[in-house]
């Protein structure tokens, strides 16, 4: 029971938080409620038997994704949404655009949930320690992650470095060395 | 016993939530919020079926797919800072340059 | 050694072609002269050689290598010499040598170059010749019969700036062209049947097959041997680029369109004289050919005013008689008759460019005349020539001709031998309506350089008086039994016209038992018959005699005598002599029916029609399509970011839908 109640608890704010977040005028809040949000989520990976992955969630993601938002909405000075004028020439007005979008959403959604009608109702042991122990454990993830995945894992590294590179080339100013 | 559907279900709604964000907002750094969001929900869904599998596989993607969005979000946010340079906007509508 | 014979004068033509220019006429007229001395030396040694062995075995050949081995298909480059193409080899050269020597004077005026250029196309074409004659095979008969048709083409249009001798070049090559298509046709049928294309084994091969009844396959491929033939050796219908070949140099005229090239057709008929025998339907056709071809010719030569062109049309005339020779199967004397007809038709064809050569190049008839006196060289020698042609008893023609026309009538083909008579007639006619024209009556030219004429220089003076003494003398080895002689020709070419199982030794036993006289019981028998038949044969002669001296005499009559009975007759049948004398409208014709709408298929059709609107529709309306498509297709690119991020959504939504249905 009360693992229900915390799943719940911890799905609502999730989802409520990104309803939020979509909805905001200010970016600022839009991202201060997204931390919510990946809070939330972690709180869901615990009960996943994922404590690396929940942790890492907030240390990653909330801590330094989020931060970094933050810098560059400050940087930008981008409070509030300013329009820009629709091209006319353009087949499909913008906020109808929009809807479409929305509607599109909505589709998948349908899609989504017609997909798991028909998964046959499995149930995920949450809650139950039987192999607990082992499972989502630090020692466990990383002898998997250094041994099974170690090509992905270097590659990952390169990938890093080339985000890096790109990051700075791109957001030079002209002419600076 | 939470049963792993209602795990799906979560992501998928986040999932929705996501792409509604893309299309209706008119601002580049919501725009790229909404697909963190997306890519969350994502990792949820990995997270889930890697427990109900019982092996550490859907953790294993996580971890990448937090690496690659880590990265993308860097990348993303330069260039929204170099298209701001550009044209003093963050609409996406004025960048439209690249038509027919 | 035979192939020395060909290669004689290809080493000729190989040095004027590359060096020519830079030799002076002297080298490079001798080089080309002597080239072929050579090869007529070599020629009569090993005609010698040949005559030396027993006749039913006279075969020399030498196999150079093999060309073709493909499959069933096993074609060798071979050299096969026998009685046949002996007699040929001593023609192309010895006759050849003499034209070649006379073109050194006559062509004396053309620039090096252009000299050596003549020389060089002229051994080319000798070389051809003999390949052709030589051939042990079709295939390499036939790379010598293109070869001469291609020489034949250079020759023609050897003057090629002007317009009217290049175009006569083209005609020459492009009808020769139908022919050879039938040619090839025959080829290919022949190698259908018997699986082989040389010439022993296709005769062996045939030999063993009654002759047919009716028209079968056999007789398919003799006509389509034959149809090639017309076009060679310009008999109905393929003849009309043998006048309009006058325009080449009168040499050239006289060594292809005389006594070499247009002989082609008829020595190929008796190289496959047992293939040929064995189709009596294609003999007839060739035989009715033959002699309609010779009265049409001799008809149209009686009003030409060209010196050149009647002696054109005389020589589509002869060549009637030897298809007609060959079709009724009398193979060895239309054989003899091309022999001696090479002598006085290059003669004539001769003697007719030094007058052309006197005058400075007058061709005209009309404005000849009187020339009796101051060319006597060339009167004399083309008077012999002209009496040789009309078949006057004693001189070569005479036996040559004669012989044809009773083989004719023996073998019971009495239509195409009053046929044969009639031509005879005109032939005695028309030549010498062209001897008085041009040699006797009163000068009706003005001579260039005020009146003093040049007969003929002493290269050419001597290649016309051995080519008169050899068109008196060159029938007698022809003269038949009837009248106290031999015939050897016959007798040497005999055993060639047979296929090589059949050749029986009785031949030349039969000669010696003649000599021996020792089997005279058979001969006893033999003789009764041969008396009727010999009987026959004189009294035929003394009416070809006849007609040839009436022919004489008759246009003595008309041309020396009474010259307005000629221009009476043209005054009173003007609508008949234009027809005559636009050669019955066959070239207009062959315009309106074949030419014309070719051209207007091609242009019309093909060009406009085809080539503009499909092929150029196809390509540039593939171009057009992908301009269409792509214009459509660019209005995707709406610059906006969130309608591609739409398309995606779209596309995701599409791809999932379709995984979730299966």
């Amino acid at each position: 029971m009360p693992e229900a109640l915390v799943f719940y608890a911890f799905a609502a704010l999730a989802i409520g938080a990104s309803l939020l977040v979509i909805g905001q005028r200010n970016p600022m809040y839009s991202v201060l409620l997204l931390i919510a949000s990946f809070g939330a989520l972690s709180g869901l990976y615990i009960q996943l038997d994922a404590p690396f992955v929940a942790v890492a969630q907030i240390i990653i993601y909330a801590g330094a994704i989020m931060v970094l938002f933050l810098f560059v909405v400050m940087l930008l000075n981008a409070s509030r949404e300013d329009g820009a004028t629709w091209d006319r020439s353009h087949p499909i007005p913008s906020t109808r655009l929009g809807k479409v979008g929305a509607l599109l959403a909505a589709l998948l959604v349908v899609q989504l949930g017609w997909a798991l009608s028909q998964l046959g109702g499995r149930s995920v042991p949450v809650g139950s320690r039987v192999d607990g122990e082992r499972l989502g454990s630090v020692l466990e993830l990383g002898r998997v992650l250094f041994t099974r995945h170690t090509f992905a894992f270097e590659a990952t590294s390169i990938l890093i470095l080339v985000a890096m590179v790109g990051a700075v080339v791109l957001a030079r100013r002209e002419g600076e060395a | 016993m939470i049963p792993l559907g209602h795990y799906l279900i979560v992501s998928a709604v986040l999932f929705a939530i996501g792409t509604t964000g893309v299309f209706l907002r008119r601002n580049l750094i919501t725009i790229l919020l909404s697909i963190e969001i997306m890519l969350n929900a994502v990792n949820l869904s990995f997270v889930a079926f890697g427990r109900a599998a019982g092996d550490m596989d859907g953790q294993i993607i996580t971890f990448f797919v937090m690496t690659v969005a880590a990265a993308e979000a860097a990348v993303g946010l330069a260039l929204i800072i170099a298209l701001f340079r550009h044209r003093e906007s963050l609409n996406p509508d004025a960048f439209t340059s690249l038509k027919w | 050694m035979l192939a020395l014979i060909p290669l004689f004068p290809l080493a000729g033509f190989v040095v004027n072609a590359t060096l020519g220019r830079r030799l002076s006429k002297g080298v490079s007229g001798g080089l080309a002269s002597l080239a072929m001395l050579a090869s007529f030396g070599v020629s009569a040694v090993a005609v010698w050689q040949l005559a030396g062995m027993a006749p039913e075995a006279r075969t020399v050949e030498q196999v150079l290598y093999t060309w073709i081995a493909s499959g069933d298909l096993q074609i060798e480059a071979a050299f096969r010499l026998d009685q046949l193409s002996a007699v040929m080899i001593l023609v192309v050269t010895g006759i050849g040598s003499l034209i070649h020597i006379y073109s050194t004077a006559y062509m004396h005026e053309e620039t090096d170059g252009e000299f050596a250029r003549y020389f060089s196309y002229l051994n080319l074409f000798a070389a051809f010749m003999l390949v052709l004659v030589l051939g042990a095979s079709f295939p390499l008969m036939f790379v010598g019969w293109e070869g001469v048709g291609l020489c034949s083409y250079l020759l023609i249009g050897f003057w090629f700036r002007k317009r009217s001798a290049s175009d006569a070049g083209k005609k020459a090559f492009i009808v020769n062209r139908v022919g050879d298509y039938a040619f090839i046709l025959g080829m290919l049928s022949v190698f259908a049947q018997f699986g082989t294309l040389d010439f022993e084994a296709v005769a062996a091969a045939v030999a063993a097959l009654p002759p047919e009844a009716g028209f079968g396959a056999i007789s398919l491929a003799a006509l389509l041997l034959f149809i090639g033939a017309t076009g060679k050796s310009a008999q109905i219908p393929l003849y009309t680029w043998l006048p309009d070949a006058m325009e080449g140099p009168t040499p050239v005229s006289a060594l292809i369109h005389a006594a070499t090239m247009v002989t082609a057709g008829v020595y190929m008929i008796g190289r496959n004289a047992v293939l040929f025998s064995h189709a009596p339907d294609t003999m007839s056709i060739v035989a009715v050919i033959g002699a309609a071809t010779a009265l049409m010719a001799g008809t149209i030569g009686l009003v030409q005013n060209d010196i050149k062109r009647v002696l054109a049309y005389s020589t589509v005339s002869q060549l009637g008689y030897m298809f007609l020779a060959m079709g009724v199967g009398a193979f060895g004397a239309g054989i003899f008759h091309l022999y001696t007809h090479a002598f006085f038709k290059a003669l004539l064809f001769l003697g007719s460019g030094a007058v052309i050569h006197a005058l400075h190049g007058e061709q005209d008839l009309r404005n000849m005349g009187g020339l009796k006196k101051e060319l006597p060289i060339t009167y004399w020698t083309f008077l012999i020539g002209a009496v040789a042609i009309a078949g006057v008893p004693g001189l070569s023609g005479f036996f040559s001709k004669d012989e044809i026309l009773f083989e004719t009538f023996v073998e019971g083909h009495r239509v195409l031998w009053f046929v044969g008579m009639l031509t005879a007639l005109l032939t005695a006619t028309y030549m010498f309506r062209l001897v008085y024209l041009t040699f006797h009556g009163e000068r009706r030219h003005d001579g260039p350089g005020g009146g003093h004429l040049h007969d003929a220089p002493p290269a050419m003076a001597l290649v016309l008086i051995v080519l008169a003494v050899g068109s008196v003398a060159a029938g007698w080895i022809g003269i038949p039994h009837a009248v106290g002689g031999h015939n050897r020709l016959h007798t040497w070419l005999e055993p060639a016209f047979e296929a090589p199982g059949e050749r029986e030794p009785e031949a030349g036993a039969l000669a010696t038992a003649g000599a021996q006289a020792g089997v005279e019981a058979e001969g006893a028998g033999a003789e009764a018959g041969e008396a009727s038949h010999e009987a026959l044969e004189v009294a035929l002669m003394g009416v070809s005699s006849a007609v040839a001296l009436s022919g004489i005499a008759f246009a003595w009559f008309v041309w020396i005598r009474r010259r307005q009975v000629a221009d009476n007759m043209v005054r009173e049948l003007p609508a008949l002599h234009r027809l005559l004398l636009n050669k019955y409208y066959v070239d207009e014709l062959y315009d309106a029916a074949i030419v014309q709408p070719i051209k207007v298929a091609s242009e019309e059709g093909l060009w406009r029609w085809f080539d503009v609107r499909v092929i150029d529709g196809a390509v540039n309306g593939t171009g057009a399509v992908v301009d269409a498509g792509a214009s459509l297709l660019r209005r995707l690119q709406t610059g906006s970011v969130r309608s591609y991020a739409s398309s995606l959504l779209v596309g995701v939504l599409l791809i999932l839908g379709y995984y979730l249905w299966r």
